[in-house]
């Protein structure tokens, strides 16, 4: 800034002189004035394309040693793609459980109609006493079959029912690491967007400065756990809870 | 004293998937009267309109969170005493001290069994029953 007021000061001063020498009428004198503006107009130019080189070269030094996007780069997008891994692995187990469940549940259920349909067509035929008495022995037999049948299948089809249920806990978790990469995904694109604003330094300390904070913060709640990435204080499952807990009088 | 099978629960969880499991294994578990709601911005009002006898609720929500959620009810007169199991993904040791500072009666982490929600809900009644 001083030298640029410094720079207009001297401009002034010679156009005044340019001024007095024009109107004076000395030819000689406005020549010489004249140059001596043109060479301090060189050494200004002179002066910017310094600053601007300045300028490139500490541009290309922070690009070289920008250590949060390094990091990003060799831990966090790594990190990110183990988590999305996890994520595929949830949820293809939790189809293939799903799915298990359901093939299983149907195994259980083939049959069961339609057999049901002949003994209580049999039924029928006995209360019309349409039935001989070997004909009834036969129901009787095919009826006790069918009822355990029933109590075996009926407990099957419930305990697989409840594994198709429960195979459905994928979606709040995988959900919720989603959103952890696509917080990554943020980063990295404001880490890109203060890489180019490099040449307005201000901006990018501004942007650097809450980069930090969120990574500070300890209080942060974590989410789910990936395997290969826990966190060192997490426990290992509801037993750990259990302990924890009850070690504070729980 | 066990858990009454009429008591109205509310479930609280911003995955409606999560919400509808929870809410399949309490019918499991004969518990029919419940209901649910996305957060604790939803769910507070709910509770403070009365009548809920139980809150199950996860931690990492947006808007108000579960931690959030827990002291509010325990700053409010009417429901400091209401029994709360929280069920969430969240796992370090620092915030489940945390919740049990807060005053939470249950902690179970996601993944979680349906043997472990029972375990859970029978514990924290008897305790309650116990108590007088």
């Amino acid at each position: 800034m001083s030298t640029e007021a410094s720079d207009l000061d001297r401009y002034a001063e010679k156009a005044r002189e340019l001024l007095n020498h024009a109107e004076a009428g000395d030819h000689e004198a406005v020549g010489e004035v004249l140059d001596e503006l043109t060479r301090l107009r060189e050494t200004e130019l002179f002066r910017e394309v310094g600053k601007l080189t300045r300028e490139l070269h500490e541009a290309l030094k922070s690009f070289r040693t920008d250590n949060r996007l390094s990091e990003l780069a060799a831990n966090d997008i790594p990190d990110a793609q183990d988590r999305l891994n996890h994520v595929i692995e949830l949820t293809e187990n939790a189809a293939h459980k799903t799915l298990t469940a359901l093939e299983e549940s149907l195994e259980s259920l083939s049959g069961l109609g339609s057999e049901g349909q002949e003994l209580a067509a049999e039924w029928k035929r006995f209360r019309q006493r349409e039935l001989s008495a070997t004909e009834f022995r036969d129901l009787s037999r095919r009826m006790d079959a069918f009822f355990q049948r029933l109590e075996a299948e009926g407990a099957t089809v419930q305990s697989k029912l409840t594994d198709a249920l429960m195979a459905q806990d994928y979606q709040d978790l995988t959900g919720q690491i989603i959103r952890r990469v696509m917080k990554l995904v943020k980063e990295v694109e404001d880490g890109l967007v203060s890489l180019i604003s490099i040449s307005a330094p201000e901006r990018a300390t501004e942007r650097r400065k809450t980069a930090d904070k969120r990574v500070a913060d300890p209080s942060e709640l974590e989410g789910p756990q990936v395997p290969g990435h826990e966190s060192d204080t997490a426990v290992q499952g509801q037993d750990e809870v259990d302990d924890l807990l009850s070690s504070l009088g729980f | 004293m066990s858990s009454d099978k009429n008591m109205k629960i509310l479930i609280v969880d911003d995955f409606s998937t999560m919400r509808r499991i929870i809410k399949n294994l309490l019918r499991d578990l004969g518990y029919n009267n419940t209901a649910e709601a996305d957060d604790g911005n939803t769910a507070l009002p709910m509770l403070k309109k009365g009548g809920f006898d139980f809150l199950i609720t996860d931690w990492n929500m947006p808007g108000m969170d579960g931690l959030t959620l827990l002291k509010n009810v325990r700053a409010e007169e009417d429901l400091k005493d209401l029994p709360v199991l929280m069920v969430t993904a969240e796992s370090k040791r620092e915030q489940i001290i945390e919740a049990a500072q807060a005053g939470v009666n249950g902690y179970i982490v996601k993944p979680f069994t349906a043997a472990t929600l029972k375990e859970k809900i029978d514990k924290i009644f008897e305790r309650i029953g116990s108590a007088g």
